[in-house]
């Protein structure tokens, strides 16, 4: 058996320890031992002493066979918090939430097989949406591999494709130094999952203890600090410019809060209208005179046409996607376009840009302001320009037809917004038209408030990503605003946020559809509503019940205020039920294949996609 | 504000339809410098093969074993867009140090091996031989029905050769595949 993990920091245990059996000095403060005199252990205390010196206090995990040793060296520790989830993908997105609502590496630990595929899908999601993660995976002891052993699977091999980088641990001297470079690729450049694969007898096998002290991967050395030469000549567009645009997304959350302060302190010096896309809300303040709103697909009329007409778009921290482009050909013809990046592969990707920076959003956005700062130019006048966008947004986009009868989705949402904004609230969605509901009606003031599945698109998300987030913050108010059809993918969780005591809230918007299915069947298919309705669904308040949660369910508006103080008021999880209108459908909307300036905002008839778009997604 | 329109009987497009048909399809040759450690070599196949690139020829080999470093040759085909979008793709995996674009390198030097087993009797056979001479192919088998020429030079010059062999009696041709290097005394 492995030996107890002696933690320096440890306090003092019932638990008897066993002195080590090295022939190295075994002080307790051996952190300050000398290099020359490598602490050994266990692969499995290296495991945890790693994560340890990395800073990590808190982990999602599921044990099974091959992680068994390092859940050994887990047991009588208080340094690092496990959280104990209900199924491997949860501990995946929990890890997400924790690291995109702290900044800091995400980390989940998961068995071998069907512990390390199940965990397939967060890595995904924290690939598309650049969330540092570190995922380690149990495996079966080497000579095992290959052997179609019980519970082997090939991880390394079916993670490649899916993460930043990925390990297979074979000699447990390279573990330490694995660990602590896993960290600095996950967190270095543009912020991806990890995966360490670490075999169980490379668990047990002794090795020396190396701190992150200097390690990092000379072949992985990003660039962040821009080129002069870029910021000049995104500064001369800045002062030659009279519609410019900010278009920021995830980049500058992950950048961290300098990156979001540095984008409001550019911004009141230029006075430039910022627009962003799902990934980068909360990097500028909802409130402020000069947000748009979000672009892209369900994103607002103002900020769609904003970019679709100026004459300069900044892009900073992000990446061009299909859902924010709509049609490439059509994408905001008149303007020159300046893209800040800290991945170079992004950069021309989709849309050809005039100047590429290639830089750490933060430092780029630093360069800038001093430059534009020294140069003291007087900046074109923004009047017609921000004329034109005040009559954009006199449309009022997101207005919808009120009742007193039935709720209306989008009337939960700003309700919810309203009585939890001053509330240091963190918001997680699922995914599909509650999704961008929360996105259109919540609104957030400062950046890691956000935590969605953008990119991958997960349905599932959000109840897992709120458990990490609560676990990082566990005196905010942690809401996952979720689907009746999305949150039956993970609703296990509900389960661990009662056992490990996070008071998380499931605001359901429970129309009864897969809403965005059945909006894209009303609008692409002829109102053949194949397969997007449950027949049957739980009883979301026995439910919560059964897991020892609290349910509530809402169906009248006039009682909504009450049942969403009653929701926030409860000490621990609740699961909501909130009966919404079901067939109401999620605008403004750019069909696939459009332009920006081509948006559906009144009512679906349709005819609003080509035949060329209804190949789309 | 009907700039955005498509003209009738225009398709709309969207970035599902991003290939670039006027732009010319080239073929490149990059070198890859990566860390020599388990996957890697998969890791540069798989993004070839995720993201829908090409690759016509793939050589791979560990060139400095103090540094762990391995030379992967690719050559590949696609449209200017797509070689940039390759090129940063592959500066992106971590274990990548360096990538070098051979054809576009004035330095560039590309050289290939191929073992070419031509079986016949007669004529054909001497004939055979004297275009391997010309070729300056080496004889490393023979029998008095085959030969086993092993030639060596640019793509092109081999795929003539074997083109050649053909008539004569050509059985079986195994390749290595594009090796690059730089001309001059600088490193990549």
């Amino acid at each position: 058996m492995a030996e107890p993990f002696l933690n320096p920091t440890q306090k003092p245990s019932s638990r008897k320890l066993k002195p080590m059996t090295t022939k190295t000095k075994a002080k307790p403060a051996a952190d300050t031992a000398p290099p020359s005199a490598p602490r050994l252990m266990t692969g499995a205390q290296i495991v945890v002493e790693a994560l340890r010196e990395q800073g990590v206090s808190v982990m999602f995990g599921y044990p099974g066979g091959a992680v068994l040793p390092i859940y050994d060296a887990l047991y009588g520790q208080d340094a690092i918090r496990h959280i104990l989830v209900r199924h491997e993908q949860g501990a995946g997105h929990a890890a997400e939430g924790y690291a995109r609502s702290t900044g800091k590496c995400g980390v989940a630990l998961v068995t071998s097989g069907p512990g390390a595929t199940n965990m397939v899908t967060p890595i995904t999601d924290a690939m598309m949406d650049s969330i540092p993660m570190v995922v380690i995976t149990g495996q079966v002891p080497t000579h095992l591999i290959g052997t179609d052993a019980f519970q082997e699977c090939d991880t390394t091999g079916i993670t490649r494709t899916c993460a930043k980088h990925n390990y297979l641990v074979t000699d447990v001297n390279q573990l330490a130094r694995t660990i602590h470079e896993a960290f600095y690729i996950a967190t270095n450049g543009r912020p991806g999952p990890v995966v360490i694969d670490i075999p169980k007898d490379i668990q047990f096998a002794t090795g020396p203890y190396v701190g992150k002290a200097g390690i990092l991967k000379p072949t992985y050395v990003p660039q962040t600090e821009p080129v002069p030469e870029a910021i000049k000549a995104v500064v001369d567009l800045i002062t030659k410019s009279w519609r410019p645009v900010f278009y920021t997304g995830g980049g500058v959350i992950n950048s961290g809060p300098r990156a979001s302060a540095l984008l409001r302190e550019l911004q009141a010096l230029t006075g430039i209208p910022v627009t962003s896309t799902l990934m980068g809300l909360g990097a500028f303040p909802a409130s402020h005179p000069d947000w748009l709103g979000m672009v892209g697909m369900h994103g607002s009329f103002e900020a769609n046409n904003a970019m679709h007409d100026c004459d300069l778009m900044i892009c900073v921290g992000a990446r061009f996607d299909d859902r924010v482009t709509g049609r490439v050909d059509a994408f905001s013809p008149k303007s020159k376009k300046v893209h800040i990046d800290i991945d170079a592969s992004s950069i021309n990707k989709i849309v050809r840009v005039d100047v590429p920076v290639l830089a750490d959003c933060g430092q780029a956005l630093e360069a800038i302001l001093k430059e534009l700062k020294a140069r003291k130019a007087k900046l074109p006048d923004m009047g017609p320009w921000k004329e034109q966008i005040g009559a954009w947004r006199a449309r009022r986009c997101f207005a919808y037809k009120g009742s007193s009868e039935v709720i209306k989705p989008q009337y939960a949402v700003e309700r919810l917004y309203a009585l939890t904004k001053d509330r240091n609230a963190y918001i997680t969605t699922e995914v599909g038209q509650h999704q961008m509901w929360a996105a259109q009606f919540y609104h957030f003031e400062e950046p890691n408030r956000w935590m969605t599945s953008g990119g991958l698109g997960t349905m599932g998300y959000g109840l897992p990503a709120a458990v990490g987030v609560q676990a990082a913050h566990p005196d905010a108010l942690v809401i996952d605003i979720a689907g009746e059809a999305s949150i039956q993918m993970m609703m296990q969780e509900l389960s661990t946020a009662v056992q490990h005591k996070l008071p998380v809230k499931v605001f359901i918007l429970n129309n009864e559809w897969m809403g965005m299915v059945r909006q894209w069947q009303e609008l692409l298919h002829g109102e053949r509503y194949s397969h997007s309705y449950s027949e049957s669904l739980p009883d979301f308040v026995k439910l919560a019940d059964a897991l020892g949660a609290h349910g509530i369910r809402c169906d009248d508006p006039a009682e909504l205020d009450a049942k969403i103080l009653e929701m926030i008021n409860h000490a621990g999880p609740v699961l909501f039920d909130c009966r919404v209108e079901r067939a109401e459908n999620c605008l403004p909307m750019i069909p696939s294949g459009s332009a920006h300036n081509q948006m559906i905002l009144g009512e679906i008839t349709g005819n609003e996609i080509g035949e060329a778009g209804r190949g789309l997604v | 504000m009907s700039d955005g329109t498509p003209p009738p009987g225009q398709a709309p497009k969207s970035a599902y339809f991003l290939a670039h048909e006027d732009e010319e399809v080239e073929r490149r040759t990059l070198a890859v410098i990566v860390d020599n450690e388990p996957g890697v070599l998969a890791r540069v196949v798989g993004l070839f093969s995720g993201r829908g690139y090409n690759i016509d020829s793939l050589t791979v080999a560990e060139v400095d074993a103090s540094q762990h470093r391995s030379r992967i040759t690719i050559v590949t085909q696609g449209t200017g867009h797509i070689l940039e979008q390759i090129e940063a793709q592959l500066l992106r995996l971590v274990p990548v140090a360096e990538v070098i674009d051979i054809t576009n390198s004035k330095r560039g030097i590309e050289r290939e091996l191929a073992l070419v087993k031509v079986a016949g009797t007669g004529e054909k056979r001497v004939e055979a031989l004297r275009i391997g001479e010309i070729f300056r192919a080496h004889v490393i088998d023979t029998t008095n029905e085959s030969f086993i020429f092993e030639v060596t030079g640019a793509s092109d010059k081999l795929t003539q050769f074997i083109d050649l062999m053909r008539p004569l009696g050509l059985v079986e041709v195994s390749r290595t595949g594009v090796l690059s290097i730089k001309r001059g005394k600088e490193k990549g």
